[in-house]
């Protein structure tokens, strides 16, 4: 196990952030923590990366424990905070350049293995690193975070603030990063980036609400979910809530998400109910299950 | 090795990128210096004064001339009536005034006695004290000077001598202090600032999670601010020998070696405070109020520690700076050795390591 965590908790002044957390990642696995802001996942990642210490529970990365052997974590682990934290005031090259030096290695050493990702941002090495874009300020921020060649990746919330192109290219990179054998543990507040991890752990309030493979995870949902579209989605929303059969109703993109009490639905009616309460051009269909619906579903 | 010395290179590259910075390091020592030097003295000099001479004969002449011809007055203006004296010190230009009685030279030829009257303007205090020593001392003089013709039957005279600063110059005074104000402002504020602004950006969070031990950490960030507290040091020695004249009669090399001392131990606080403070702001604010002011109030630069009541004088000693002064002071101006400040050293060597035990102490290997 390349990393493993049993009945972590910690608690700060006023918050629980985390409450008796277990889960397991293995050797080369991608794994990801997903779940909305103030759920506990920098807090996990801290305890991880021995910044923090557990109030219960015993963790280890690597092979080590995090409090006793925090020494060795320190050397064969890559940490990438929420927050872009690389000096500013220094070029894209002189980041580089120290944080290689501060783990005893050399860009040379290590470059094939940044060479996908330093390449895009070479162009601008001269470039203070406070002027870099979001996207940009991510991809430095992993080459600093990869120019040890770490065991393990610890990634916070990698792709927050980042363009959607960036976002993609960013995912492309960890999954070749896996192949090349690390360990990569990420969290993200976006469902749609839970698909393309390994395994997933869905987490909320400091609670682990469930481990699994997104296929699995979503393949083991009730009821069919319906994508349900009409010309005024407000209506809609209040209208499907008063419907006698509905189980749940959200909003989902340019459709509402909806799950009935009964087994199958019956469209005519559900369609006679709509036009009644002043709905027009209304569309009920099936739709596929998503991370985000086992999400709003466990999270209820 | 090579990690520190990479430290060291980004550090550098923080000091001379950021302008603040650089302005505090290298701007503030000589504004302060200067400002200190030229401006604010408590010497007087070309005080601008009346004269009020309802005798006008040849001795109150004399000295009339006497007074206008020294450098530290200037005679600006006669005044004919009672009234126009009232009238002079209100306008604010003219900060004394000396009243010759009728007759002055008359009585003082028949009667042996005669008065003059000094009137000074004591909206500051000090000043006008001044004023009155060096008129008096003037006239004084004058008196001395006729004595010498006429034998008087008893007589005192006081020969004063006045050792190490023999022309009272105040700027002799003001460059210890300066000195010292500047190398813990520079040393202490300075690195609590850099240290916490790693805490702040969350760069401190990248550094724990790596192999760079955190005295390498504190090391590499002290070394540069030792670097430039030295040239800075050197910058103000240099400017109070060829600008100010200011002797350094000891030797060159202990004041060197005192002054690195100093230097370690400002940095030493400098480390303290940043382990206690997890903002910029608050380091910058703890740095101005817990050190400076007592710096310049309470160490001796300004305000006699003897003069001081019974608690100040006791709380003066744990501040570094007083002992710094001393030490400086007693090497320029009196030229001794370690063997007469060896005492004020030891302090000095005892608080820097109290100090850095402190910052080990508390110093965070992890973040709460």
């Amino acid at each position: 196990m390349s990393i493993s965590v049993k009945n972590i908790s910690k608690s700060f002044k006023t918050v629980n952030a985390v409450k008796d957390v277990s889960f397991e990642v293995k050797e080369g696995e991608l794994f990801g923590l997903i779940g909305p802001d103030g759920a506990g996942k920098t807090t996990i990642f801290r305890i991880l990366t021995t910044l923090l210490f557990a109030d219960k529970g015993t963790a280890t990365v690597a092979g080590f424990d995090v409090i006793e052997d925090y020494k060795e974590i320190r050397n064969n682990v890559g940490y990438m905070p929420g927050r872009f934290s690389l000096y500013q005031d220094l070029t894209v090259e002189e980041n580089l350049t120290f944080f290689a030096t501060i783990f005893g290695t050399t860009i040379e050493e290590n470059y094939d293995l940044i060479k996908d990702i330093y390449v895009q941002i070479e162009p601008f090495k001269k470039r203070r690193a406070g002027q870099l874009s979001g996207g940009m300020k991510q991809k430095l921020a992993l080459s600093c975070a990869l120019i040890h060649k770490p065991k393990v990746l610890f990634l916070d919330e990698p792709t927050t603030g980042v363009d959607p192109v960036s976002r993609k290219e960013f995912w492309e990179m960890l999954k070749r990063l896996q192949q090349k054998g690390i360990t990569i543990l990420v969290s993200t507040p976006y469902m749609d980036e839970a698909a393309l991890c390994d395994r997933i752990a869905l987490i909320q309030d400091g609670k682990i609400l469930q481990i699994d493979d997104p296929q699995e995870i979503v393949k083991h949902f009730p009821t069919t979910i319906y994508d349900i579209k009409a010309d005024n989605i407000y209506k809609l929303l209040l209208a499907l809530k008063e419907y006698k059969h509905s189980y749940s109703v959200y909003p989902f993109g340019e459709f509402v998400h909806y799950t009935d009490k009964r087994d199958a639905i019956d469209t005519k009616e559900l369609t006679l109910f709509l036009k009644d309460k002043g709905l027009n051009n209304i569309i009920i269909q099936p739709t596929e299950t998503t991370i985000e619906d086992t999400f709003m579903e466990l999270a209820k | 090795m090579k990690r520190f010395i990479g430290f060291i290179k980004k550090e550098f590259y923080h000091i001379f990128r950021d302008k603040r910075s650089l302005f505090i390091l290298f701007g503030m020592p000589i504004a302060q210096v200067m400002l200190f030097g030229f401006a604010i003295t408590n010497e007087i000099n070309n005080v601008d004064i009346a004269f009020f001479d309802k005798s006008k004969d040849a001795t109150t002449q004399e000295i009339i001339n006497k007074i206008s011809a020294s450098k530290y007055f200037t005679n600006k203006q006669m005044i004919s009536n009672d009234a126009e004296i009232e009238s002079v010190f209100k306008k604010g230009n003219i900060k004394a005034v000396l009243v010759f009685d009728r007759d002055f030279s008359e009585k003082l030829t028949k009667e042996n006695k005669t008065s003059v009257q000094i009137i000074t303007d004591a909206t500051d205090p000090n000043t006008a004290n001044t004023i009155n020593n060096y008129l008096s001392s003037i006239l004084q003089n004058y008196q001395q000077v006729i004595n010498k013709q006429m034998k008087v039957p008893f007589q005192i005279n006081p020969e004063t001598r006045l050792v190490y600063n023999p022309e009272l110059k105040s700027v002799f005074t003001f460059v210890p202090g300066v000195m010292t104000v500047i190398l813990m402002l520079v040393s202490a504020m300075m690195t609590s600032i850099s240290i916490t602004r790693e805490k702040e950006l969350g760069t401190m969070e990248i550094l724990l999670v790596s192999p760079i031990k955190p005295f390498q950490v504190i090391l590499g960030k002290v070394f540069p601010y030792i670097f430039l507290s030295v040239i800075n040091a050197v910058v103000i020695v240099l400017l109070s020998i060829f600008i100010f004249k200011m002797p350094v009669e000891g030797s060159l090399f202990l004041l060197g070696f005192e002054s690195v001392l100093f230097i370690i131990n400002a940095l030493s606080l400098g480390i303290l405070i940043s382990t206690v403070s997890s903002t910029q702001q608050t380091a910058m604010m703890i740095s101005l109020m817990g050190l400076m002011l007592p710096v310049i109030l309470l160490s001796g630069f300004i305000f006699p520690i003897a003069s001081m009541p019974l608690p100040l004088q006791i709380i003066s000693n744990i501040i570094p700076a007083k002992w710094f002064i001393i030490i400086i002071k007693a090497i320029m101006l009196k030229g001794v050795g370690l063997t007469f400040i060896w005492k004020e050293t030891l302090i000095l060597v005892a608080m820097t390591l109290f100090f850095i035990a402190i910052s080990i102490k508390k110093y965070k290997i992890r973040l709460e």
